[in-house]
């Protein structure tokens, strides 16, 4: 049953705008949400969801724009006053503290106390379990939220809110980290939250689920408000078009590709996170000299464990990996560096470059022990002067000079210099991971070329990004990665956007199986 | 590359550079300047606590000050004992700044300088009663100095395999290493047919480092002042170095780079310990020659003082403990001439250090060049 | 065979244990008063150590606010009983007027130290060990100067609280007498120490402060999200823990002895890190390791006043003195390294934390 019969809607966020230093996060957005509905917002990574929802939250202010509770213009101060009006925000990454129980997490914050000191632990306990009961779930109150799944977790989360009777619950893209089980029982939780008179907003990329599970849909896409469309009317190609747009803007000819021999060679590479989960059950894939093999996918669909399997930073469960013939499954990353594979990190400020160093000792922070810039032990600072000077002039790294501090550098000159440092030499194979995040036009088109202009030396690219453009423009081939698996690869020149797009969103498995919880 | 582009950029590079040292140091001086003024109003505020001082007597710190000065800088025997008490604050500070620039806190210095002074005296020991001179010194200071790296490996090994933070192990083993000194006083290193537990006293051995200059400037200077380019060579020439700065400075970008960060720890504890083995044999040859129970040192702090001080630059080090080690020598003159008891180098000493990290400098005046100054320790290995 | 020749090895040394068994036993009147006595500044130590991390800041400085208070409760007690004159004592420990103020005073001292830690650790960001550092040497330093300028006026304490005085019958209870003597034949801190203890075990782990003071030092952002306001938090925090310290800086220069000495502290409060550390950052864990490190100082002191006799005395004659006295340390070593590494910490434990700014 969807909510239509209240008159005014239970939330209303009208124009609003938010800036942040370059970029405007939220631009106009205006949306409402009706009491018992749960309205899902969709776009891709970065279009400014989670700033809106920030702003919702109080953890932000807008620059302009106003949110309406019940009608009411209100103002929300932080955190503690949405959950005092009823708003709570279920984050994406949990916001809860593993050691303690399920009952401490929930009630802190809201404790319920026995007298003025203690906390009524018996009440607590009785509390949430009636709720959980009548929601259909059973948790432990005394266990320890550490040991518990993450679909468990995530019901800790929504206790949460509900102990704080919150009229207003926002879900921040709470599939996630779920399996497709899990994710059945949380619509189903969801919908009976809804028929309880809530109000639930729904973040998401995922199309499939958003179909199944939302009463309306409304798009996102760099800040905006593309559209709303109510499931029944829509379908899944529509919402990828919506999503992902339908303009692609070349700004780099990426000419033609005379691939040779392969150069990287995958087979069935089984990488564990940190939490040892299963990231990658089995990647096989090669990719050859002189081409670019472009990686499409969303954050966290296994490409981070990936790239560090290759590159040396994590040790393999299984497979091998192959490079121009030498086994180099699980070597260091100076023995990769070593055998000429170069690496750009994804987090550049943290994993790229030492931030606090000037921009010649950048330049080789990985090249440093290799002749001409070391004699033996010593440093050749000569030879890390003239090096730095000429590749200053070469990349075109827009300094006064090479001893600057490297924190004074734009986030664009700044990966220049990473570029610079890693394109030097011929390599057999190139790593980049989102290679132009947060980057100007200028410098995009610039890095991009230098991709390219490597490729036809006869590098082996390989090139991570969670930005689709990037990735079609410049890829000959380009695989999706959904789940830690290569769900497809397609020809990069030819591939129709929204088609990847839709593999990227749903791994190219439409199957609706949570189409009970729309009843 | 043309020759005008060499020079634009070499005239920039001077003008970048100099800035930022000049604000790193201008910072230390800053708050040396502001302590020197708090120290004085408080030796004002507590005059009245002195026998024969009037309170508030203004004149106080004045004359504290200048006795100070003149202790320290005002004759030959002065500067030489200012040379002295310098030495071990060089080189343990030389040490414990290394580790700061790996982003280590040794705060170990204390054991490490006591295990350097045994591992002399064991040497000195074990040689006999009538050995070469210029055998056993160069091997008392070496045995030492071998000693203190150990106690500086220990802490190390276990953070690299363990994780064990730094810190406390290298607090707790100084209490295991003051222990051990002084089993070993009373034990394998005690003068046999001695009535009470004390070592043999090394100028009787022939150990003794020679006096050089004045009345107490002993060799050992020498070795300091010889440690001071080594250490800054090693950190700004060698590829070692780099890799111990780029470790302090982002540990993770050094991993991503290549470098073994685990060893790094390992090797700079161990270097760092070594230095502050070789500050406490170096006392103990030059200075106190002889070990009875209860042989401690306030090196530790001293050395941590000296190396914020100096933010971990050798060259900054080596001023610093020039500094604290002219405040000790003319601490003497002071208590003598002015009355005033010579715990106040270690007042100061705090005090500086309150200013010093309270950075009074960068929040007042927000510096425009990229490099600010440098960072009271860099944020890598912990 | 070698499975018996390896029992026969076994033998000794389980005779060996009967015999330290024995001689504990033996002992265990006296000593046992004696390390409730040590026990008593490392745990008022660890118990500010405690509080502290478990909200988030890393407080190596534990060793200088015991050191302040304890000079500054002297000070200010041996002025006043210079000025006002020494007071009579109350029949209960002791009291007197003078010797109640260089306590207070001696609290006030110790939390003024802990702001200032608090201040550059939470507000400036300083880092937290450096922060700490700085409060050991400027303790060390500063008292050090003040004493020695009072050293020439021969300037007397204010007194020392007396021990409570267990009655002999109720000490020669069979069973529990000496564990009652233990406890309760101490000062006035020392059994309030006890107290503590208690209150604090109970208020971290079932009170609302203590949810709150957990979850800010385990996942800070975690607790903003839910309207807590992490860094006043800490800030009380840290504050009301360098009270519990300055307790044990009184104990040392008003309870135990009357006088003042030069770093009198002598590494307490580094020991109070370490049971804090062995303790898992619990009250009560904090209290048994405390009274763990104290008893191998006792039992160091008792072998050398009272060896053993027979096999256990010829091997305890060849352990030096001071491997007892290490012990401890050592032991905090192998915990740290050994057990478990890093994990156990509060998970936020010396990270400044910064406010998501409501712009």
């Amino acid at each position: 049953m969807t909510g239509e019969s209240a008159s005014v809607p239970a939330l209303e966020m009208r124009g609003i705008t938010k800036r942040y230093p370059g970029i405007v996060a939220n631009d106009d957005i205006s949306l409402d949400v009706r009491r018992g509905e749960i309205h899902a917002l969709l776009g891709e990574n970065g279009a400014g969801k989670t700033t809106l929802m920030n702003v919702l939250y109080g953890l932000a202010r807008p620059n302009e724009g106003q949110i309406l509770l019940d009608g009411e213009p209100v103002q929300i101060d932080g955190p503690s006053d949405a959950i005092e009006r009823g708003i709570s925000m279920v984050h994406q990454h949990f916001m809860l503290i593993p050691v303690l129980s399920v009952a401490e997490n929930v009630v802190l914050g809201a404790e319920t106390m026995a007298n003025g000191v203690f906390i009524d632990r018996r009440e607590a306990n009785k509390r949430i379990a009636e709720l959980a009961a009548r929601f259909g779930f059973a948790l432990d109150p005394e266990a320890k939220v550490g040991t518990l799944s993450v679909g468990q977790q995530q019901r800790v989360e929504i206790l949460k809110a509900l102990y704080r009777d919150a009229r207003i619950l926002v879900l921040d893209e709470p599939t996630a980290v779920l399996t497709p089980q899990e994710t059945d029982e949380i619509f189903v939780l969801l919908r009976k939250l809804a028929d309880d008179g809530r109000s639930i907003i729904f973040i998401s990329h995922k199309l499939y689920e958003v179909l199944a599970i939302a009463d309306r849909i409304t798009v996102i896409r760099r800040g905006r408000v593309i559209g709303e469309r109510q499931p029944a009317q829509t379908s899944e190609a529509e919402l990828a078009e919506l999503m992902v747009g339908r303009e692609v803007e070349l700004t780099v000819d990426r000419g033609d590709s005379h691939p040779g021999e392969p150069i990287l060679e995958v087979e069935g590479l089984r990488v564990l996170d940190d939490r040892h989960h299963v990231a990658v059950p089995e990647a096989t894939f090669e990719i050859r000299a002189g081409e670019i093999l472009g990686i499409a996918g969303v954050a966290g669909n296994g490409q981070d464990e990936l790239v560090e399997a290759l590159i040396g930073l994590r040790r393999p469960a299984a497979g091998r990996v192959r490079l121009d013939g030498r086994d180099v499954t699980g070597v260091s990353p100076r023995s990769m560096n070593i055998a000429e594979a170069g690496y750009v990190p994804g987090d550049r400020h943290r994993f790229g470059l030492i931030l606090g160093f000037p921009v010649f000792d950048n330049l080789v922070l990985t090249g440093y022990y290799r002749p001409p810039f070391c004699r033996g032990v010593l440093r050749n600072d000569a030879a890390v002067r003239d090096f730095a000077d000429t590749q200053v002039e070469r990349f075109d790294i827009r300094v006064t000079s090479s001893s600057v501090a490297t924190s004074t550098l734009s986030g664009g000159n700044q990966q220049k210099v990473v570029v610079a440092r890693e394109f030097d030499r011929p390599l057999k194979l190139l790593i980049l991971d989102q290679p132009t995040r947060g980057l100007d036009v200028g410098s995009i088109e610039f890095i991009h070329r230098q991709i390219i202009a490597k490729r036809d030396a006869g590098t082996a690219v390989l090139l991570v990004s969670a930005e689709l453009d990037e990735v079609m423009e410049i890829s000959d081939r380009i695989a999706v990665m959904y789940r830690g698996r290569i769900v497809a690869q397609v020809d990069g020149r030819t591939a129709d956007k929204s088609q990847v797009g839709l593999l990227m969103a749903t791994g190219g498995d439409t199957n609706g199986a949570v189409e009970e919880a729309r009843a | 590359m043309s020759g005008p582009v060499h020079a634009r950029q070499s005239r920039v590079v001077l003008g970048d550079w100099t800035r930022s040292i000049l604000s790193t140091v201008a910072e230390s001086v800053v708050a040396i300047l502001l302590a020197v003024v708090v120290g004085g109003i408080g030796i004002t505020v507590f005059s009245g606590l002195l026998p024969n001082h009037s309170a508030f007597d203004v004149g106080l710190p004045f004359a504290a000050y200048g006795a100070l000065w003149t202790g320290a800088v005002g004759s030959l025997n002065g500067l030489t004992s200012t040379l002295a008490y310098s030495t071990p604050l060089i080189l343990a500070g030389l040490g414990v700044g290394l580790g700061f620039k790996a982003g280590l806190f040794n705060i170990g210095g204390r054991g490490q300088f006591l295990m350097g002074a045994v591992g002399a005296m064991a040497a000195v020991t074990m040689m006999g009663t009538h050995p070469n001179s210029l055998v056993v010194i160069p091997l008392a200071l070496v045995v030492g100095t071998l000693f203190g790296t150990f106690a500086g490996f220990i802490p190390g090994a276990l953070k690299a395999v363990s994780g064990a933070h730094e810190v406390v192990t290298t607090i707790m083993l100084n209490y295991v290493f003051v222990f051990a000194t002084y089993w070993a006083i009373s034990g394998p290193l005690r003068l046999p047919n001695s009535p009470q537990s004390i070592t043999a006293d090394v100028s009787t051995r022939g150990a003794a480092l020679p006096i050089i200059l004045g009345r107490d400037g002993h060799a050992g200077i020498l070795l300091a002042l010889l440690a001071i380019p080594l250490i800054w060579f090693l950190l700004y020439r060698t590829t070692l170095g780099f890799e111990i700065r780029a470790a302090g400075a982002n540990a993770d970008a050094a991993r991503y780079a290549g470098m073994k960060t685990r060893q790094l720890i390992v090797l700079t504890m161990s270097i760092s310990g070594g230095l502050c083995g070789l500050a406490g044999a170096t006392t103990l040859l030059g200075v106190v020659h002889q070990m009875a129970p209860g042989y401690d040192t306030t090196i530790g702090f001293d050395a941590i003082t000296v190396a914020l001080l100096g933010r971990s630059n050798p060259i900054g080090v080596a001023l610093a403990g020039l500094l604290l080690g002219g405040m000790r020598a003319g601490a003497q003159t002071m208590q003598i001439q002015v009355g005033v008891p010579p715990e106040l180098v270690d007042a100061l000493q705090a005090i500086i250090l309150v200013f010093l990290v309270i950075n009074l400098l960068r929040r007042w005046l927000p510096t425009r060049t990229g490099f600010e100054s440098v960072a009271l320790v860099p944020e890598g290995a912990k | 065979m070698s499975g018996i020749a390896s029992g026969l090895d076994a033998i000794p040394i389980i005779g060996l244990l009967f015999q330290f068994g024995g001689y504990v036993l033996a002992n265990l009147p006296v000593m046992s008063q004696t390390t409730v006595a040590v026990a008593v500044p490392i745990t008022l130590a660890a118990l500010c150590g405690v509080l502290c991390e478990r909200s988030g800041v890393v407080n190596i400085g534990l060793e200088g606010i015991m050191l302040t208070a304890a000079f500054v409760g002297w000070f200010v007690g041996a002025m006043a009983a210079s000025t006002f004159g020494p007071g009579s004592p109350a029949p209960f420990f002791g009291v007197t007027a003078p010797l109640l103020l260089g306590l207070a005073a001696a609290l006030v001292a110790g939390m003024a130290v802990s702001l200032l830690h608090a201040w550059m650790s939470i507000s400036l960001r300083v880092d937290q060990i450096i922060s700490g550092t700085i409060v050991n040497i400027g303790a060390a330093g500063i008292t050090g100067y003040l004493y020695s300028l009072l050293a020439s006026q021969s300037l007397t304490g204010a007194g020392q609280f007396a021990q409570f005085q267990v009655p002999k019958s109720v000490a020669d209870v069979p069973l529990v007498g000496w564990l009652i003597y233990a406890v309760f034949n101490q000062g006035p801190i020392g059994i309030l120490t006890i107290g503590l203890v208690i209150v604090f075990q109970v208020m971290l782990f079932r009170s609302r402060w203590g949810l709150r003071t957990r979850a800010s030092g385990e996942h800070p952002r975690a607790a903003e999200t839910v309207g807590i306001d992490v860094i006043k938090l800490r800030y009380r925090n840290v504050v009301l823990s360098g009270a519990l310290a300055a307790l044990g800086g009184a104990w040392l220069s008003m309870e135990q002895t009357n006088r003042f000495d030069a770093n009198m502290t002598a590494g307490r409060g580094f020991i109070g890190l370490a049971a804090m550390i062995v303790g898992r950052w619990t009250p009560l864990g904090s209290f048994g390791a405390a009274l763990l490190f104290a008893s191998m100082s006792a039992l160091s002191i008792s072998l050398t006043i009272a060896p053993p006799s027979g096999d256990l005395g010829n091997l305890m004659s060849g352990v030096p003195g001071e491997f007892w006295e290490a012990l401890p340390y050592i032991v905090t070593i192998v915990v740290l390294a050994g057990l478990i590494g890093r994990s156990i910490a509060p998970a936020a434990d010396g990270q400044p934390y910064e406010r998501e700014s409501a712009s």
